[in-house]
């Protein structure tokens, strides 16, 4: 499998990483050589296996349905780059 | 003389409960050596008030009676751990200035024991690497050098800082965590011990996450006694870990029997794979006699997916990766890029990442984010997840034989040289954990122990392997391969 450079600069906006256009080739090359390496998985035979969830078989823990936590606004914005009367700012956005 | 920072916690503990040094005496011992410890840069973030201020609480406990093994043990915390008021960065740039309002589970254990932390330590961003090269404080330095050689040498990784500050003797102890060997590749590059514990024995709530069906907490110690002593302290039940288990943790330190006659040890005939160096051969060939004369039976096993594991695991982990790091947005916590005129909300993502990413990182989210798109997710990281279940069906079978442990190496050299192995070929690098990643796919414990030193003197180390939840027997294989070994070499003083 061989990762061309617009499938690159796709990968590369669905991860959200700005990546300049010079430097999509070398990109597309690094991906395509770890993809290539995982080519080796098509070897085995995986008809009927189930894909591993879990390393022993556990249920998962159940609990009240009850708040816990909260009320802490000013620790919760404490790390923002920018905070403003409460909130997390961002830029405007406009759909 | 044996000078504190030397000491082991079993050493410490016994002189503490004797009265004969002071919690407060130990960690200015600690504080000291970490002060003239620049150059290997193992220490990112000290926190010597804190430091302070425990030790002395600890002092008091003491003077008081009854205590926990840990208390008053000056400790060094991966990066990666989260610690209330102190910067936790995972070493990343994104997280510059992160300083958490929480503390992580197993940190607050380790407090509640008594435990002394001294600082934060460097390591591979986001646990991202195996020879601490990629890391927004730099690299981390081992303090082994090769005999009449001053090269500077990778400590490994991504536990690189925890590895270099025990070795270096600049904390009695420190933890790390393991998704695909970083405290056991440590340890081994290190002449140090390490234990990955079973998936689910330490909670990972607080500590950020790379891969989190793989991500496991651990302790990097001096010893195999100590890595029995502080592994008590910091696993348990979490209600806030949903995967943390909840069964008892029994006292590792009291397994240590030294007894192991009768145990079957399983040497995995695919762990000697094509081109495996002699010295890496002949050190697992030791390693396999000592055992043997210790009473064990040694006893050929096939694990026949073993190839297959690295692949699935550079499938799986930067698939969970790309998802785990998607909360890096500039948005709640960390830093954000300065916008243009006219950007909107997908540049400013867009522009964070990638100046807030390291190169390895943004690899490896990219590659997660291509196996996890549409149309490949079968192709890729279902079949990875499928081939994950055979790798342990592999080990239960061997398990299911009447295998108590495993013995195999861990890593195919010794340290190698920062810089040696290429950036540009990520492969390359990935192929450091073939012996690693294995386990972490199953979930089953593994503990690194240093077995002897390489031609250039450099330490090589071998792993074992477990059942799950049995650390406490795999801790006491180690400890027979520890006695058996007997290494005692300590890097020179260089720094």
């Amino acid at each position: 499998m061989s990762i061309d450079i617009d499938t690159a600069r796709k990968v590369a906006h669905l991860a959200r990483i700005a990546v300049k256009e010079e430097d999509l080739p070398a990109l597309a090359g690094e991906l395509s050589a770890v993809l290539n390496f995982m080519e080796e998985l098509n070897e085995v035979d995986v008809d009927g296996v189930e894909p591993m969830t879990s390393v022993t078989p556990m249920r998962l823990k159940r609990r009240e349905d009850v708040v816990t936590e909260g009320g802490m606004p000013e620790r919760i914005l404490a790390n923002a780059p920018d905070a403003r009367e409460g909130f997390f700012a961002v830029p405007k956005v406009v759909e | 003389m044996t000078m504190l920072n030397e000491l082991t916690i079993a050493e410490a503990r016994d002189l503490l409960r004797k009265g004969e040094t002071t919690a407060v005496d130990l960690t200015m011992a600690c504080l000291t050596a970490i002060d003239a410890s620049d150059p290997l840069n193992a220490f990112v973030h000290k926190t010597p008030d804190i430091a302070l201020e425990r030790a002395r609480a600890a002092d008091a406990r003491i003077a008081a009676g009854e205590v926990p093994a840990m208390c008053g043990i000056p400790v060094g915390i991966k990066d990666v751990y989260c610690t209330k008021g102190v910067l936790s960065q995972a070493a990343s740039n994104v997280l510059k200035g992160f300083r958490p309002e929480y503390e992580s589970t197993v940190t607050q254990q380790l407090a509640d024991a008594g435990a002394v932390m001294l600082g934060k330590l460097n390591m591979d961003e986001f646990a991202m690497g195996s020879s601490n090269e990629h890391s927004c404080y730099g690299r981390a330095v081992n303090p082994w050098r090769r005999s009449g050689d001053d090269t500077a040498l990778t400590p490994g990784g991504s536990s690189g800082g925890s590895a270099a500050a025990v070795a270096a003797d600049l904390c009695l102890a420190a933890t790390g965590t393991d998704t695909g060997g970083s405290i056991r590749q440590p340890a081994a590059f290190t002449g140090t011990v390490g234990i990955k514990p079973t998936y689910g024995r330490c909670s990972r709530w607080g500590v950020i996450a790379y891969a989190s069906s793989l991500d496991q907490a651990g302790p990097m110690t001096k010893s195999v006694r100590d890595a029995a002593i502080m592994l008590g302290a910091m696993a348990g039940h979490d209600p806030k870990d949903s995967t943390s288990a909840d069964i008892p943790v029994p006292d590792f330190e009291a397994m240590l029997t030294g007894d192991i006659r009768g145990k079957k040890i399983g040497i995995p005939r695919e762990y000697r794979i094509e081109g495996l160096p002699a010295e890496i051969a002949a050190i697992w060939d030791q390693g396999t006699a000592m055992l043997k004369d210790a009473g064990a039976e040694i006893v050929d096993i096939s694990l026949p997916h073993t190839k297959y594991a690295l692949p699935a695991y550079y499938v799986v982990a930067p698939a969970e990766a790309s998802s785990n790091l998607a909360r890096y947005d500039g948005v709640r916590y960390g830093h954000r890029a300065k916008l243009g005129q006219g950007d909107g909300i997908t540049e400013m993502y867009e522009k964070t990442r990638a100046e807030g990413f390291g190169h390895e990182v943004q690899r490896r989210v990219m590659i997660g984010t291509y196996v996890l798109s549409a149309g490949f997710y079968d192709a890729y990281y279902n079949r990875a997840r499928k081939v994950r279940a055979l790798i342990k069906r592999d080990f239960e079978n061997a398990f299911a034989d009447g295998i108590d442990a495993i013995l195999a190496p861990i890593s195919p050299s010794a340290a190698f040289g920062l810089g040696e192995v290429g950036d540009s070929d990520p492969v390359a690098m990935y192929l450091n954990d073939v012996f690693t990643v294995t386990l972490n796919l199953a979930g089953l414990p593994g503990v690194a122990v240093p077995v002897g030193l390489n031609a250039q003197g450099l330490p090589l180390g071998l792993q074992l392997i477990g059942r799950p939840w049995e650390e406490g027997d795999l801790l006491n294989h180690a400890y027979v391969l520890e006695q058996a070994a007997g290494f005692v070499s300590k890097p020179k003083k260089w720094w």
